[in-house]
């Protein structure tokens, strides 16, 4: 029943509890219950807008970093991933299998910014062993959204 | 005679010119004069794209060379994945190389079915309001259509006591199309077992198509028509994959049934339209196998607008039964004083919003407009705020 509510939010999360009610059938009482039960309990943990900040011609810079890290007693790698994803400039960090054990993604305003988050924040961190940067070029998708996505196809009269 | 097609200077044939146009494409030449803005809830095809694991499996299949006719019958793969989907499904047995036949739509399936067992004088039964080409292919093959009233009292189900009074000496079989285009109506089980019986009485062929049997709601099982007693052997089943998996354009459908029947649908098919398009087979190919997740997704979501439409009809006063199949309610105009079709013609021209009167599908359809929720629910949401300034401006005592 909240999974058929936030099935919708997900992808509109403008849309009103009495639409909710109407397109799930549950009375709309109940929905608002139960959208402020998941605010409360952090299973809703932001309502946000995908934009595509490009249109504005505003310049940023992402780089995503894979990080090295030494994991340490009874904490493994929560406590270094906690340090660095404090910082506002990290919008994501992942702890991943494979070679490197952190993949974390920052955003400034221009390269020389977030040039210097790494190597002045982030790699002097005690425990992180490495890391290498990978400046972002182009988004193609977006949060599952398609950022130039050009699937406007104009449907031809049909009868059935 | 001269009109928009140009004169016929005598060639066309007495069945061409006496075949009705389908009533639903004047409203679709209407709506596309109005340019812009205009929102259609008439066309009864998916707004999603194919997903694109299917679009990229023939994209695969054109680059590996695929390019080649397939056999007749179609891509023997193809015939053996659909006999394990039906029986993995319905727990029905169907010989891929005899009894299974992949066409050009479901609508192929639909003519051939008709070409294959009908006489000249023969009659077919089936409801009304049908989906429009049900008359059209009986007709086109020399046969009888039979349209026998269904209501909405009845939630648009037909029963044995409806069919046995109009059944003659020239009965051939009853075409069946539940989950129903235009209505959204399904068939439990208990009626179908009575028509089966009735069916298995008279010696009657029973053709049932089934496109929409995977596009249900509220809990409720389709049956497929071919699993009750004795249907195996004097049933055909239509399907494809243009619904389901939102693949319209792909023109793939399939019938099953007894081989004597789709070994001479087959032949007819194979002096017509030789075989399917291959790369278009070999994407249904991939939706059976990999798409079911896909269908679950598409359907939840006409789920909500079916839920989000109904309620939106009912609440201004157009009561709308509960479709539980396909994509289409089916409300009902006749409170407002107005037939079906000055009810869409206004609409159309007024609100720029396109339905498509009930009387497309048959006599039985007037007082009900068909309209289709697989479009956007920002645009159903626009068209319904337009019915609403619509109903009050023509019909304030409503």
């Amino acid at each position: 029943m909240l999974s058929d509510i936030l099935k919708i939010l997900e992808n509109d999360s403008r849309i009103t509890p009495d639409r909710l009610a109407c397109m799930t059938g549950l009375p709309e009482g109940e929905i608002s219950r139960e959208i402020k039960q998941a605010e409360a309990d952090k299973t809703i943990l932001k309502y946000k807008t995908v934009i595509n900040w490009e249109k504005l011609g505003a310049e940023q810079v992402f780089a995503l970093i894979e990080v090295k890290v030494s994991p340490q007693r009874d904490v493994g790698f929560d406590a270094i991933a906690e340090r660095i994803y404090r910082y506002p400039e990290v919008r994501s960090c992942y702890l991943l299998s494979g070679t490197y054990d952190l993949l974390v993604m920052v955003g400034g305003k221009t390269m020389q910014l977030v040039a210097n988050f790494v190597a002045q924040k982030l790699a002097p961190i005690e425990g992180v062993q490495g890391a290498v940067t990978h400046f972002l070029l182009k988004r193609y998708k977006e949060d599952g959204e398609i950022i130039d996505g050009n699937d406007d196809i104009k449907r031809e009269p049909v009868v059935l | 005679m001269t009109s928009q097609v140009g004169t016929d200077k005598g060639f066309i044939s007495d069945r061409a010119k006496e075949l009705k146009p389908s009533g639903i494409r004047k409203f679709f030449d209407l709506a596309a004069k109005m340019g812009s803005g205009a929102i259609s809830l008439g066309v009864g095809e998916p707004d999603f794209t194919t997903p694109w694991h299917i679009r990229e499996s023939a994209i695969y299949a054109l680059e590996k060379g695929y390019t080649m006719y397939t056999s007749n019958a179609g891509l023997l793969e193809l015939r053996q994945e659909i006999s394990k989907y039906l029986y993995q499904t319905y727990g029905l047995e169907y010989n891929p190389e005899t009894e299974v036949l992949i066409t050009v739509g479901s609508s192929e399936a639909l003519d051939l079915v008709m070409r294959a067992t009908l006489n000249p004088g023969d009659e077919v039964l089936m409801t009304d309001p049908a989906y429009v080409a049900y008359p059209s292919c009986v007709f086109m093959s020399y046969g009888n259509p039979v349209q026998i009233p269904t209501f909405e009292a009845n939630n648009f189900e037909i029963s044995a006591a409806d069919i046995a009074p109009r059944i003659t000496p020239k009965t051939r079989s009853i075409l069946l199309g539940y989950p129903s285009n235009p209505t959204g109506a399904v068939m439990p089980k208990a009626k179908l077992a009575e028509i089966a019986k009735l069916a298995c009485e008279k010696n009657l062929l029973v053709v049932s198509d089934e496109i929409y049997d995977k596009i249900i709601y509220s809990g409720f099982e389709h049956t497929c028509f071919a699993t009750l007693p004795g249907m195996r052997e004097r049933s055909v089943i239509i399907n494809g994959f243009s619904k389901t998996y939102a693949m319209t354009g792909w023109r793939i459908g399939y019938a099953v049934g007894p081989a004597a029947i789709i070994q001479a649908m087959t032949k007819i098919h194979q002096h017509t339209m030789l075989c399917a398009p291959i790369a278009a087979q070999k994407a249904a190919l991939e939706a059976l196998r990999n798409g079911q997740d896909d269908v679950r997704l598409m359907v939840e979501e006409y789920d909500r607008r079916r839920r989000f439409i109904v309620k939106n009809f009912n609440d201004m006063g157009l009561s709308c039964f509960e479709p539980k199949g396909a994509f289409y309610t089916f409300p009902s105009v006749r409170k407002t004083g107005l037939s079906s079709n000055e009810f869409a013609e206004k609409l159309l021209m007024e609100e720029k919003v396109a339905a498509v009167p009930g009387t497309a599908f048959g006599e039985s359809g007037e007082g009900y407009l068909r309209c289709c929720y697989a479009t956007s629910l920002k645009d159903i949401e626009e068209a319904m705020k337009r019915f609403r300034h619509f109903l009050k401006h023509n019909c304030p005592q409503m």
